[in-house]
């Protein structure tokens, strides 16, 4: 006999919670001092950090939260946080 | 660095911004992959991560109670065994499901020799139910339930030494790794799955909620705490440490100074004699572990 118990859900789901809205920092990624060493896309605690087929990174504002990890980690200075205008 | 996307571990959880647990759980996906069984004990990564009906996992995830992730991945690990698959099955929990709450549980699911890992992410007290302290919580820290004041400097207690309690049930492959040393803890991750029998990887993650730093400092202060001698990252293959990050040591109170849980030994005077207490900590530890790099003069 199946029993149902407890609760499920959908994989990956909580790609329906917008986490951009809680930023009071924007990372700004300056693409000219990069150096492509792809540390931003690997500290990234929300893992909205993509690279490109070029390897660029590029954040996905929708989910970056604005905690300045990527900033203060970046070798290259490449990252600056400035401040949110909504 | 592998520059891939992470995609296990999807965006939009709950976390606070810079939440080393987070990046320590995309991490430990990474290196994992697709084939793997997650159990989350009750904590804050089983919170943030899966507010109901929505999670952030993209593998088969379920969540036990607090004491009882490890029973639960020792079940699935027996079934998976007699139906001759492959999956792998990781158990997380915080360091109060890991050192307290489900210590009886880890025990015996160590004991028995499951083939399973179980990671716990250390971030030194219950940060999910508002910083109360754990057995993982560090000599002098403050906390909710261990607060400081006039008649006390924090947490009376050492941290528990979890890592050699479970090398001594015979585990074949313990390890410590920090979130400042990402590429290490995928290597350890990767290990200790392909490592048959009960693994146990212990994650230091620093809070920046319940420790007190603002949240682009996570790394730099998980690093600190590698550098000052107080956190140790080795790993011990059947009871003998075989491998020790080295460092030249930095004093205890570039860590310190850094957070708001330890505010007490600077301000409103220092406390040279807690401060040197925590230093013999930390110099205990390079002893223990030999981690000084001797620079030549």
């Amino acid at each position: 006999m199946a029993l149902g118990l407890g609760c499920s859900s959908r994989p990956g789901t909580s790609r329906a919670n917008r986490t951009g809205s809680w930023r009071t920092f924007r990372p700004v990624f300056l693409h000219d001092k990069c150096t492509k060493c792809g540390l931003c896309v690997s500290v990234c605690p929300e893992g909205c950090v993509v690279a490109d087929s070029e390897g660029i990174p590029e954040p996905d504002y929708d989910y970056c939260k604005g905690c300045g990890l990527c900033a203060e980690e970046c070798p290259a200075g490449a990252i600056e946080m400035q401040k949110e205008e909504k | 660095m592998t520059g891939e996307q992470c995609s296990l571990f999807e965006s939009g959880h709950r976390a606070c911004g810079g939440c080393a647990a987070a990046l320590a759980a995309r991490t430990i996906l990474d290196a994992a992959g697709r084939d793997t069984i997650v159990v989350s004990a009750t904590g804050c990564m089983e919170v943030f991560s899966t507010p109901y009906p929505e999670t952030a996992w993209n593998v088969p995830w379920i969540h036990s109670l607090f004491e009882n992730n490890s029973a639960v991945a020792s079940g699935i690990s027996a079934a998976l065994k007699k139906q001759g698959r492959k999956e792998k099955v990781i158990a997380i929990g915080g360091d109060g499901a890991s050192f307290d709450i489900g210590m009886l549980c880890l025990s015996g699911a160590f004991e028995r020799g499951h083939d399973f890992v179980y990671i716990c992410y250390d971030n030194e007290a219950y940060m999910n139910t508002g910083i109360q302290r754990s057995g993982a919580t560090p000599y002098d820290a403050s906390t909710t339930t261990s607060p400081a004041g006039k008649c006390s400097t924090g947490n009376p207690r050492p941290k528990k030494d979890l890592p050699a309690i479970l090398a001594a049930h015979g585990a074949p492959y313990v390890a410590t790794a920090t979130v400042a040393y990402l590429p290490d803890l995928k290597k350890k991750i990767r290990k200790a799955l392909d490592t048959e029998g009960p693994c146990y990887v212990q994650v230091h993650a620093p809070c920046c909620t319940g420790w007190g730093f603002e949240s682009e400092k996570t790394i730099a202060i998980a690093r600190l705490a590698v550098e000052t001698g107080l956190f140790v990252s080795y790993e011990m293959e059947n009871g003998q440490v075989t491998r020790v990050k080295k460092v030249v040591r930095k004093p205890v109170e570039e860590y310190l100074k850094e957070q708001r849980r330890f505010r007490h030994l600077f301000r409103p005077q220092r406390n040279d004699a807690e401060i040197a207490k925590i230093q013999a900590i930390a110099d205990r530890n390079a002893e223990k572990f030999a981690i000084d790099i001797v620079l030549k003069k």
